[in-house]
């Protein structure tokens, strides 16, 4: 796999490259505020890629469904469009896009090149501007489509809202098969649109909690494959495994550090409470950061590295807390009616997700960092354990409902209003989303 | 005169006291296990047995929603507990704690760790080596109940005393 990530290229940017265009810098046709009652998502057309194939449809298909999950864009039906796009290297009639209200079109071309590689080149305009916003070509191993469509998919999503997109990512999650008292877990991967998926692990030991390293192709999760429960780090390209320091009792709930050389997480202490460690994955130190004989564990950095958000029963139900990265100052944020946990900090610094059970119920919400300004996005039975895609608008997370069967997968954007199953064999939990692949 | 009337619309409830009653007759043990309820097979298990154990002892406590204390039903049979593992000192045991899904799974492996914490440390107080006891929790990955309401969660929310094989 990692040969496959590695030979995938990533072109260059076009600059002009290809034809005579300039980039025109403009200002986002999308402007994303969570805060706003309502999102009108933009209006796109975008057509088939040219090909001599069944490509050109495909790689389109895939930049659509990415584009219209987001809940920023609606993609406008091709049965809708008046231009048949036969030279993507030519301004299109501007009016006959606008009369459809497209108000973004997107043109590409798709090509195989004499060494068997995928060329694929994209350019997208602004109709009402009549005006090319971007253009950029990439080459891709014919096993890597859906990246390259992918690729193309968050330039698009970059060049419209002014945000860095999160289509080109993977998530690492447990699958999860068989009645709910005998269930079988293993560790899973796969595209975030749920394409792709494989398994990490066989399904012999229950294995929990996966989360992506924030700079290589690593994981560290739970595993109870030496009978007692306890933390792994996972090579995804060799398959090597490790454990992850040598702690007499149980150790749980990891996740790096933001620079990927720790690995913060819960050890239980021989009187049954936890407390939270860090251990540099380089040194083989381990740092104590909390000494309460409390539940104190679900641990979270900041992007900084300096803080740690986590959950502790200490004050007597399960809330959220704050401490430095050393431990200290440790203050109670949630304060909220009900119980809080796995708080998990936004890539982007700003925000904190979290799980909340109230009125029999298990939400999903986030706050700032200081606690403040908590919103619930979702609702439900049971569902729990957010992650944030890497740009920190929307959020995954696990929700099993009443009447049997098992958990699903489910993204929500921060406004709340876009909620999209990911579809996955089995049952699914634990859900962590990857960094943007390089 | 409406507990009465409550009771009396329960057939499973009236034929459980009966039974109880029965039980109260014959034997002097407590009436907290299927065996002296007339539900299992107790002269089949050999005194000493895993399965005596199991059946006529009690393998498992339940607790109350995201807690750890040890109620007075679950200290009758952590005492009986005891009494039979004193007696029978060949056995080491696993105590698992486990908790209900009404929790987040991280919270709740710590929650089933505190359980089985607890439940060890009782029956060390009854004099149960502790050397011979080792602790797992499973947090809410292996429930013995599934349903959607408090009638499944409660039996989920236990500590199970399990014998580890004789003579270590």
């Amino acid at each position: 796999m990692k040969k496959l990530l590695k030979t995938l290229i990533m072109a260059a940017a076009l600059a002009g490259g290809i034809g005579g265009f300039a980039v025109v810098p403009a200002n986002a046709l999308v402007e994303i505020d969570v805060n706003k009652g309502t999102i009108e998502p933009l209006p796109i057309a975008i057509t088939d890629f040219l090909a001599g194939d069944a490509l050109g449809a495909e790689i389109s298909s895939i930049v659509t469904a990415d584009l219209r999950r987001s809940g920023l864009f609606a993609p406008i039906d091709k049965g809708a469009f008046i231009e048949k796009i036969s030279n993507p290297d030519v301004a299109p009639r501007f009016d006959d896009w606008k009369v459809i209200n497209a108000q973004a079109l997107v043109t590409g071309r798709v090509s195989k090149e004499a060494d068997g590689r995928i060329r694929a080149e994209y350019r997208l305009w602004d109709t009402f501007a009549g005006q090319q916003l971007s253009g950029e070509q990439f080459f891709a191993n014919d096993t890597n489509t859906r990246r390259v469509a992918h690729i193309i998919a968050d330039a698009i999503y970059e060049r419209l809202t002014g945000e860095k997109g999160y289509f080109d990512t993977r998530v690492v999650y447990i699958d999860e098969s068989g009645a709910k008292n005998a269930r079988k877990k293993r560790l899973a991967i796969m595209d975030q649109d749920g394409a792709n998926a494989r398994f990490l692990s066989d399904g012999k030991s229950i294995v929990l909690t996966p989360r992506f390293s924030p700079n290589r192709q690593e994981i560290t999760y739970m595993s109870y494959e030496s009978g007692q429960p306890k933390v792994y780090l996972l090579q995804i390209e060799t398959g090597q495994r490790e454990l992850v320091g040598n702690f007499p009792g149980m150790t749980f709930a990891p996740r790096f550090s933001p620079d990927g050389q720790k690995v913060i997480m819960s050890l239980l202490r021989d009187d049954g409470n936890s407390n939270i460690f860090a251990m540099d994955l380089r040194s083989r130190n381990t740092t104590r950061l909390t000494n309460s004989t409390a539940i104190d564990t679900s641990p979270s950095y900041s992007p900084d590295g300096s803080q740690v958000v986590f959950t502790s029963d200490r004050g007597g139900r399960a809330q959220i807390y704050l401490m430095g990265a050393d431990g200290s100052g440790q203050n109670r944020i949630s304060f909220g009616d009900g119980v809080y946990s796995t708080p998990v900090w936004s890539p982007r610094g700003d925000l904190i997700a979290f799980t909340k059970q109230s009125g029999g119920e298990f939400q999903i919400g986030v706050m700032r960092t200081d606690g403040s300004g908590e919103r619930i996005l979702s609702s439900g039975f049971q569902q729990e354990g957010p992650t944030w895609a890497p740009n920190g608008r929307v959020l995954m997370f696990f929700r099993d409902s009443p009447g049997g069967g098992g958990p699903k997968l489910f993204s929500i954007d921060l406004t709340g209003r876009n909620e999209q199953p990911i579809p996955t064999a089995n049952y699914g939990s634990d859900p962590a989303w990857s960094p943007l692949l390089e | 005169m409406r507990r009465i009337a409550k009771l009396a619309a329960n057939p499973v409830m009236i034929a459980l006291v009966a039974s109880l009653a029965i039980a109260g007759c014959a034997s002097k043990k407590s009436p907290n296990n299927a065996a002296d309820l007339g539900l299992g097979g107790a002269g089949a298990a050999t005194p000493g047995s895993a399965q005596d154990f199991t059946v006529n002892i009690g393998d498992r406590i339940f607790f109350d929603t995201d807690s750890t204390s040890i109620r007075a039903d679950a200290q009758q049979t952590l005492a009986r507990q005891a009494q039979w593992l004193n007696k029978y000192s060949q056995y080491s045991i696993v105590v698992e704690g486990h908790a209900d899904e009404r929790g987040t799974r991280e919270y709740n492996l710590a929650l089933g760790a505190r359980r089985a914490a607890a439940t060890r440390d009782y029956l060390a107080g009854q004099g149960v080596n502790a050397g011979r006891i080792k602790t797992i929790s499973y947090g809410k990955e292996r429930p013995v109940a599934v349903c959607d309401d408090i009638s499944c969660w409660s039996q989920n929310r236990r500590a199970v005393t399990t014998l580890g094989g004789a003579g270590s």
